[in-house]
Formats: C-alpha cells, sequence, structure tokens
C-alpha cells in the first residue's frame, strides 16, 4: 500500500510515521485512518522496528477529526460519531498503547482534539517551544475522546483535566512540560533531533523489557497495589527469560557495553 | 495417532493436551474431537496422569466447530452425529481439567472451555456463542453450563446477541477463576494441575464428582451425595495418610489407594 496521507520509512530500528495532510493541519479523514491502520500493522510485524516516532508535516502537528469529513449537514441525520471512534480512533488508541515497543511523539505544531489525545496515547511525548495542546471538543458540544478523559486526569489531575476539557484552553508546550502532561519542551530547531536521538537510543535498548515497562505501567492506572505486585512478579518472570537480560547482566559483569537484540 | 493434539505427561501426572489445528484457529472438527475423547478415554486409566490441562494456542483456545463440516449435515445427519457421544465422553472424564485460554474460545471452544473444571485465561482471551449469527444455536452445553456460571442476563445477551466477551468480563462473572499475562496462561494452569495432582487422587476424583453433581440436583440430595462420598473416603489409606501427616507435619505420601 501506498501512502499518501502519512509518511513511513524505518531507519536504524525506528519506524517514523509522519501525518502528511499539511494544508489540513494533518486532521483526520477516513483514507488517512486506513493509511495509520495499515502503517501501525507494519510497525507491529517489521521484526526491525524496535521504536516509533511519530510526528506531523507542516505547521500543525494534528488538528484532529476533519470535521468536512463528517456528515453534519443540518437537514441530515443526525450521525453517529460512535461508530467513528469504534471504527478509527479506539482501535489506534489501543494499538499505539499495546505495541510492544516504545511509542515517542514529536509534537511538531498544533494539537487539537483527537490529535492531542493521540499525542497524549504515546509513551514519550516532546513538544516543540512553539507547538499547543487544545481539548477543542467542548467548543463543537462534543467529549474528549480517543483516550483523553482517561489520559488527561492522570497526566495533570483532576482539576486541571476537568478545567482543559470545559474550557478548551490553549496550552503551550512549556506549559504542558510543566504540568508533567508531556516529557520535554524544546526549541523549535531541535525538536527532531532530541526526538529522533531519544527513539533511537531507545531502538538499542532491551525492547522486550521496555514492552514489559509499558504493560506494567498501563495497568497500574486501574489494578491495586496488590495486583500490580503479582503482576510486576509475572512480568519480571517473563523478562528474566529474555537473552537482552542475559547479555545486561554479562556485560554488567565483564565492565563492557552491553550489545542488545530486542528479545 | 493423534493428528489435531499434541500431547505430553509430565513426571508430576500432568498431562498437557494442546488443540493443534492453527490453520483453522482450532475449530473442533469431529476428528479433532473425537481425538479429545479418546486421548482423556486413555488418560482415565493410566494412574500416571492425575490432572489434564488443555489448551490452545497464543492466537486461539479454539474457535468453534467446523462449519463447512456442518454446513453438510441435513435433519438426518445432525441426528446421527456422532459429536454429541464425544462430548458425553469428555464431560464423563473424571480426574480434574484446567482449561488454559489464550485468545478466541467461541462457540463450540468456549463449550469446551466449560466442560473444564478450572479455567485459567489471559487478560486477551476471549469467550462467546456465536452460533446465533450462523442461525443456529450452542449445542454443546453452550445454553446450560454458560447460565450456571455467569447467570441468566449475561448468558442471554451472550447467546442471543452472538456477541463475545472479554477475559476481564467472564473473569467477574465467574466464568473464569483466574487471569494471567498471555504468556504465563499455560504454565499457571500445569501449576494448578500440578498442585492438584499432588493431592490424593480418590479424594480429587470425589470432590470433582460431588462438584459436579451440584449442577445437577437440589441442596439436599447433593449433600447428602458429599457425605456419602466425604464417608467412602474414610475406607483409603491415603485419607489416613493425609490426617496423619498433618499431625506429624510432614509430606504426605499419596498411593492413590
Amino acid at each position: 500500500m501506498a501512502f499518501e496521507h502519512i509518511e513511513y520509512r524505518v531507519d536504524q530500528g525506528v519506524a517514523v510515521l509522519t501525518l502528511n495532510r499539511p494544508a489540513n493541519l494533518n486532521s483526520f479523514n477516513a483514507e488517512m485512518h486506513a493509511e495509520m491502520r495499515e502503517a501501525l500493522k507494519q510497525v507491529r510485524k517489521d521484526e526491525s522496528v524496535r521504536c516509533l516516532l511519530i510526528t506531523g508535516n507542516g505547521r500543525g502537528f494534528c488538528a484532529g477529526q476533519d470535521l468536512s469529513d463528517r456528515n453534519v449537514a443540518a437537514d441530515a441525520e443526525m450521525p453517529d460519531l460512535g461508530l467513528s471512534i469504534e471504527k478509527f480512533y479506539n482501535p489506534m488508541i489501543r494499538t499505539l498503547r499495546e505495541l510492544p515497543l516504545p511509542v515517542i511523539c514529536a509534537v511538531n505544531g498544533v494539537a487539537a482534539g483527537a490529535g492531542a489525545n493521540i499525542a497524549l496515547a504515546c509513551d514519550i511525548v516532546f513538544a516543540a517551544r512553539s507547538a499547543s495542546f487544545i481539548q477543542a471538543f467542548c467548543k463543537i458540544g462534543l467529549v474528549p475522546d480517543s483516550g483523553g478523559t482517561w489520559t488527561l486526569p492522570r497526566l495533570v489531575g483532576p482539576a486541571r483535566a476537568m478545567a482543559l476539557s470545559m474550557l478548551g484552553d490553549k496550552i503551550s508546550a512549556e506549559q504542558a512540560a510543566d504540568w508533567g502532561m508531556i516529557w520535554s519542551c524544546v526549541d523549535d530547531d531541535a525538536l527532531m533531533d532530541s526526538a529522533l536521538g531519544c527513539a533511537r537510543h531507545l531502538a538499542t535498548q532491551p525492547t522486550q523489557g521496555l514492552a514489559l515497562i509499558k504493560r506494567a505501567l498501563n495497568a497500574s492506572s486501574t489494578n491495586t497495589l496488590d495486583q500490580q505486585l503479582d503482576l510486576e512478579r509475572d512480568l519480571q518472570r517473563m523478562a528474566g527469560r529474555t537473552a537482552d537480560y542475559r547479555e545486561g547482566v554479562a556485560a554488567f559483569m565483564e565492565k563492557r557495553k552491553p550489545e542488545f537484540k530486542g528479545c | 495417532m493423534l493428528n489435531f493434539l499434541l500431547t505430553g505427561t509430565s513426571s508430576n501426572g500432568v498431562l498437557t493436551i494442546q488443540l493443534h489445528r492453527p490453520e483453522a484457529l482450532n475449530a473442533l472438527n469431529t476428528a479433532l474431537l473425537r481425538e479429545l475423547a479418546d486421548t482423556l478415554d486413555n488418560a482415565a486409566t493410566d494412574s500416571a496422569v492425575r490432572a489434564v490441562v488443555i489448551t490452545g494456542d497464543s492466537r486461539a483456545f479454539a474457535a468453534g466447530a467446523d462449519i463447512r463440516e456442518m454446513a453438510d449435515l441435513d435433519l438426518v445427519g445432525v441426528m446421527n452425529d456422532p459429536r454429541p457421544q464425544y462430548w458425553a465422553r469428555i464431560a464423563a472424564f473424571a480426574k480434574p481439567i484446567i482449561a488454559a485460554v489464550n485468545g478466541f474460545a467461541l462457540g463450540g471452544g468456549c463449550e469446551l472451555v466449560m466442560h473444564a473444571d478450572i479455567v485459567i485465561a489471559s487478560r486477551d482471551a476471549r469467550f462467546g456463542q456465536p452460533e446465533i449469527k450462523l442461525g443456529i444455536i450452542p449445542g454443546a452445553g453452550g445454553t446450560q453450563r454458560l447460565i450456571r456460571a455467569v447467570g441468566k442476563s449475561l448468558a442471554s445477551q451472550m447467546v442471543l446477541t452472538g456477541e463475545p466477551i472479554s477475559a476481564q468480563r467472564a473473569y467477574d462473572a465467574g466464568l473464569v477463576s483466574e487471569l494471567t499475562e498471555p504468556e504465563l496462561t499455560l504454565e499457571r494452569a500445569q501449576q494448578i494441575a500440578a498442585s492438584i495432582a499432588a493431592q490424593a487422587p480418590l479424594a480429587v476424583r470425589q470432590a470433582k464428582d460431588v462438584l459436579l453433581r451440584s449442577q445437577e440436583t437440589h441442596l439436599a440430595a447433593g449433600l447428602a451425595y458429599e457425605r456419602k462420598a466425604f464417608t467412602l473416603l474414610a475406607a483409603t489409606e491415603d485419607r489416613n495418610e493425609g490426617i496423619q501427616a498433618f499431625i506429624e507435619k510432614r509430606r504426605p505420601e499419596y498411593k492413590g489407594r
């Protein structure tokens, strides 16, 4: 499948997925969703990929749903927005959260609506200083989707999550970093170097171990401490069986740099 | 010779049976079901087998019956179908069965799960009775065992809509006794099987028998049946060994007598 609305390339173990509808601030229409799904399938299948980096072309990261792609004419039947979420957004967010490798996001410009929440669903988020985050849903009578009502309170706390969702205020990258909503705010011209550098580093690390860390942290938000302790035991059991664990210990004992294979 | 099963018995008395028809998501065709019934019949009289684990692979436990086979049967064909006999032999197996479920357990696969005494499932497992979507209904206990396991409302929703439920839902409803990480499901089921295999075999058989009986009778009859089984065990050497070992704070050594 040749991509038109996104770009996808794999280099040094890093898959770089670039949203590519710059004239529409990379907002999602059905075709872009289909390409995104296909690209994520490739990430899962391609064993050489050990880290995924998502970013956008042009001045925006992603403006969420392309409103012109949805039928909301006054005389038309009420649209079933749940269907589009069930079909497109939810599987995408689930996939990003479940991918057994680190997912980095480089937010190059405005991240609005679902675009903001797609970024926040990633594991480590870098944002350019000029970038911003907007929970725009409330301004058109909608509810934050793509996991926003779940991720936001966990990232910034319930008070800020509620105000962000109800006011739809624009939050600068700097503010987002100060609040702990994202990992790092960097100068615009340093964004790709920072994000790609991080992705390349992670692509040399024990990928399975990182995937298990991701699983543990994702589960922690719904588990009790007791359940989480059991989960840590189970995941550690699996981590202890990886070749990378052996390599890590061996390299430490031999005082050399480990060479992780991701398995 | 087995075509659709992989089997192995460990030294601690656990027979593991893996359904192995990966190209068909382990759909339970008649040949597979017969192999399963035969394998359990052999295990029933094999004193080296004390408990059984049934599992599939990472994608599917079993995704149903073989629809193509079913399509060829007319009324007489269905009436003469040997499959109910195989199911009856599986249900009659007297030693404990633990199902280790990864991925899909649908239709006949879900019914097979419910033939197990204990169900361990991975967090990504899915359970369902989608027969209604084909214009048929479950035919191997799917309407009967399910309603006893999860209650009327959820069982009716599953059977009437055909929509599957998540492992978490199945766990909450009581269909599954433990959830595990996908990679550890089989291992956990084998652990449980091993701990059962270490108990007195006659007591284990009696316990399974009275547990199952509870589903088929009223409380007073069930209690009487339980007491009979309890009394029966008083005549076994293993009962004395078990109690004596407890008093002497040592591990019992059971002989199956």
